[in-house]
């Protein structure tokens, strides 16, 4: 159910060719996807500019077709009827939109106020924590998860959807029908299951340096709201941050400790007025007004025991194990048991060197 | 004339009887020694030379023809000196021939004619009780050593010349007092009660030691890890005597060890820079690794994730096995490795992870850590525990327990295991497999539905859930739980290991 017109499948084609130009210009690369496919090709096609235009002019849009077809992919250019709106909204919106997965159920979910969940691929525990239940609880609630699938928050935010048996888009920097990175094909499996993974780029395009602000354009542009994680002040999800601002959408950050370099770009967000996020009710109240539409949490979780409550208590607080099982009263040796019996009904997580930290509701 | 003596190669840890033939008789003066020996043994034609002419004896200056038999066997070392020098003697009619018949000898020459130290007295006396000698000539220093092995008289000396007064009817010089040995009769000086804090791992070791789980700690660098590791020897149970005499044996072949018997249980900590042959035996000819010198012991791999993978891999058939088979040229030599595993790895690269924010990696880095540790190597490990910098309250706490007190706890847990387990191949629970666990994990209903509940929400993979099983068995052994009970099965899956193949599954 393909629908997308030659000459956007001409643009299409032209951005998988110059990709190589493309990254030599990248800091201004918001702009050059602003310009025709001919004005592109004149503004950084160098000497192969003739060579470009003939090849554009002998593209065989049938064959570009077949080709996606054959790799699973559906298109539609920004001509059809039926193109996102949100993302028209852009002032250089993808000329053709790549999707594994399922055009229909990408529309499908595209329209239902889709949430982008962005930050640092080298986050914290913390960070990964966080995104992942803000997925989890924002699926339950039957919103879409958008995020880039990279490593660290984004494919922790895709993980949190799954895990509540929620479908969640991934806008990825190299062709639909590949995943980056490369450790992430399973990943790539489970999202195109029950969402989609899209990109602008033809289909077996590499990811290159200026696909990633490109992309991060894609995924602000999809989402009715965009919220920060984890971010550096420089990092691509200030990028998408700043895109969804310029597009009048709403920007959340999640709070984290100042002294942490990976809260720098959330804190920053939240001192020029960005939505405070502390969990999945907050990105709703945000989108849809206050206590409009209620939060899942993937599942009831059990009723604690007292003691149970106290050192769950004591670790959201910050205590480091040993000091939070004292809190608690319990002995080291019965702690064990007691921290497990809270990991296994899901209101902490261990995290690599010992540490427990609480899962968001 | 004609003369034979017997003594012993060490092939492996395994000794063999040698033959050491003289034959003397009229020509040029030569001495030639046959018999497939290496460069030691051809050297050993200068030093029983000078030996012989140093205890006051006659060489004979005729042509002298040696040959070790069986002559298809490698011979390595300088352990035939002795043998060779009575030989001779005994050929050159210095020496009663039929008397020196009755015994083994065994020990390498000095120039001035004393027996010096020779590693591997204890195979040897072992090799010479097989072969029906009731007199074995060892150096000095090992006497007490070779006379573990009760049947063999043994005569400790110091000199050649003291040898051939013997073998001529002097009285055997007496046995050599006993060291004095430093350190408590525990053999180490390690115990638990210096440990503060650190409860969880102190729980861990406990458990380890009682169930012969293999180990993990991990925790960032100067937390403990290798403190607690050294102490697990401790708590285990007190060695049998034949393991004991198993483990003299080879620490004696290795050079490690040169008196009397080793008490304590073996505690190995081989550099991760080490080679697959260092860890678990080989080059030519074959030595024991470190693999066999933890046998009965403990094995403690420090830096997992830096040691070479194949090293790692080479430590998988003896960790399954209990031996490990080396083969060189034609022959096959077995090495006994039933050691316990403890290895210590930084929960990063940089090692900060969870500890504060010092810690840069990402999850890529963190991936690519977990990959470098062996994943069949962590499926054999049962416990993974987190070592965490102790408080300063901790280290004014009294110590949790001793290790006297930990090692009776130990001794009963296996006591209930060795009953119950009676009739099957595992003697504890960390031996059980897949089947013996079905069979002998009786699980309290409240258990059986926390164990169903953590496989149910995918935390666990179905190797992960059999290993959970096991170590809950080992801590209701220790609570003197007839069922395992729902706080053992949580307490073991606090303890469990998350391989990669289960982060994996959670990815």
């Amino acid at each position: 159910m393909s629908q997308a017109c030659p000459q956007c499948i001409g643009r299409a084609w032209l951005l998988g060719r110059v990709g190589g130009h493309l990254d030599a210009v990248r800091s201004r690369v918001g702009d050059l996807l602003c310009l025709e496919a001919a004005e592109l090709v004149a503004a950084v096609g160098g000497r192969r500019r003739a060579e470009l235009l003939r090849e554009l002019e002998a593209l065989d849009a049938d064959r570009y077709r077949r080709r996606a077809s054959d790799t699973g992919l559906e298109l539609m250019c920004c001509c059809a009827e039926r193109y996102p709106p949100a993302l028209l909204m852009l002032r250089n919106p993808p000329a053709v939109l790549h999707v594994a997965g399922g055009l229909e159920r990408f529309l499908a979910l595209s329209d239902g106020d889709p949430v982008a969940l962005v930050g640092a691929r080298r986050g914290s525990e913390y960070g990964r924590g966080v995104a992942e239940s803000l997925g989890r609880s924002l699926a339950a609630a039957g919103i879409t998860v958008v995020s880039g699938m990279a490593l660290g928050t984004d494919s922790a935010a895709h993980r949190g959807a799954l895990a509540a048996g929620g479908a969640t888009v991934a806008v990825l920097p190299c062709g639909a029908d590949r995943a980056y990175p490369a450790s992430a094909r399973a990943l790539r499996e489970r999202i195109v299951g029950t969402g989609a993974a899209v990109s602008e780029l033809p289909p077996g395009s590499a990811a290159r340096r200026w696909a990633f602000p490109a992309r991060n354009r894609i995924i602000a542009g999809l989402a009715a709201m965009t919220v920060v994680v984890e971010a550096g002040s420089r990092s691509g999800a200030m990028v998408t941050a700043r895109v969804a601002t310029e597009l009048g959408r709403v920007v959340g950050a999640v709070p984290g400790r100042v002294t942490s370099p990976h809260a720098a770009g959330p804190h920053e967000l939240l001192s020029r007025g960005a939505t405070l996020v502390r969990s999945g009710q907050d990105v709703l109240d945000a989108l849809f007004g206050a206590g409009v539409r209620r939060a899942g949490d993937g599942g009831e979780r059990a009723e604690l025991a007292p003691e149970l409550q106290v050192l769950l208590a004591a670790i959201g607080d910050g205590h480091d194990t040993a000091q939070a099982l004292t809190r608690a009263g319990l002995e080291p040796g019965a702690g064990l048991a007691a921290l497990a019996a809270l990991e296994l009904a899901g209101y902490v997580r261990r995290e690599p060197g010992g540490r427990y930290s609480v899962v968001l509701a | 004339m004609l003369a034979r003596v017997a003594t012993f190669a060490i092939d492996g840890v395994e000794p063999r009887l040698v033959w050491v033939e003289v034959d003397i008789r009229q020509g040029l003066p030569a001495f030639t020694i046959v018999g497939l020996g290496d460069a030691a043994v051809r050297e050993s034609r200068d030093r029983t030379r000078a030996a012989i002419l140093n205890s006051g004896f006659e060489f004979p200056l005729k042509r002298i023809t040696a040959n070790l038999a069986p002559a298809f066997l490698r011979k390595v070392g300088p352990g035939f000196d002795a043998a060779l020098a009575l030989a001779v003697l005994a050929a050159s009619g210095q020496l009663r021939a039929p008397a020196l018949e009755a015994y083994a000898v065994f020990g390498e020459l000095s120039l001035s004619g004393e027996l010096r130290d020779s590693p591997g007295a204890l195979a040897v006396a072992e090799g010479a009780w097989r072969a029906g000698f009731r007199r074995l000539i060892v150096p000095r220093e090992r006497a007490r050593e070779a006379a573990l092995v009760g049947e063999v008289a043994i005569v400790g000396v110091a000199a050649l010349r003291e040898a051939a007064e013997v073998v001529d009817g002097a009285d055997p010089p007496p046995l050599p007092a006993a060291r004095v040995r430093r350190g408590p009769a525990g053999g180490t000086d390690a115990d638990l009660a210096d440990v503060r804090g650190h409860a969880a791992p102190v729980l861990a070791l406990l458990i380890a030691a009682a169930g012969a789980h293999n180990l993990l700690l991990e925790g960032a660098p100067g937390t403990g890890k290798t403190m607690l590791a050294r102490r697990l020897p401790s708590i285990l149970p007190a060695m049998t005597r034949s393991e004991a005499i198993e483990v003299t044996r080879i620490h004696s072949v290795a050079g490690i060890h040169s008196d009397g018997l080793v008490v304590a249980r073996p505690f190995r900590a081989p550099h991760h820079t080490i080679s697959p042959s260092g860890l678990v035996g080989g080059s030519a000819p074959p030595r024991p690794g470190e693999a066999t010198l933890a046998n009965h012991g403990v094995l403690f791999l420090d830096e997992l994730s830096e040691f070479q993978r194949s090293s790692l891999e080479a430590l998988r058939q003896p960790l399954e096995d209990g031996c490990v088979t080396i083969v060189r040229g034609q022959r096959a030599l077995v090495f006994p490795t039933r050691f316990m595993l403890v290895a210590a790895t930084n929960p990063c690269p940089c090692g900060f992870a969870g500890v504060d924010d010092r810690c840069h990696c990402g999850e890529a880095d963190l991936r690519r850590h977990r990959r470098k540790l062996s994943g069949p190597l962590l499926d054999r490990m049962d416990l993974l525990v987190d070592v965490r910098r102790p408080s300063e309250r901790d280290l004014h706490a009294p110590p949790a327990t001793s290790s006297a007190a930990a090692r009776d706890l130990v001794a009963e847990a296996r006591e209930r295991q060795y009953m119950r387990l009676a009739g099957t191949p595992a003697r504890c629970n960390g031996e059980m497999d897949v089947r013996l666990v079905r069979r002998h994990v009786v699980l309290d209903p409240d258990a059986e539905q926390a164990i169903a509940c953590a496989y149910a929400s995918g935390t666990l993979s179905a190797r992960g859930r059999h290993r959970v099983l096991r170590v809950a068995r080992t801590i209701a052994d220790l609570e003197r739980h007839d069922r395992v009970m729902r706080t053992d099965v949580l307490t073991a899956f606090g303890l469990r290991q998350r391989s990669n193949r289960e982060s994996a599954l959670a990815a």
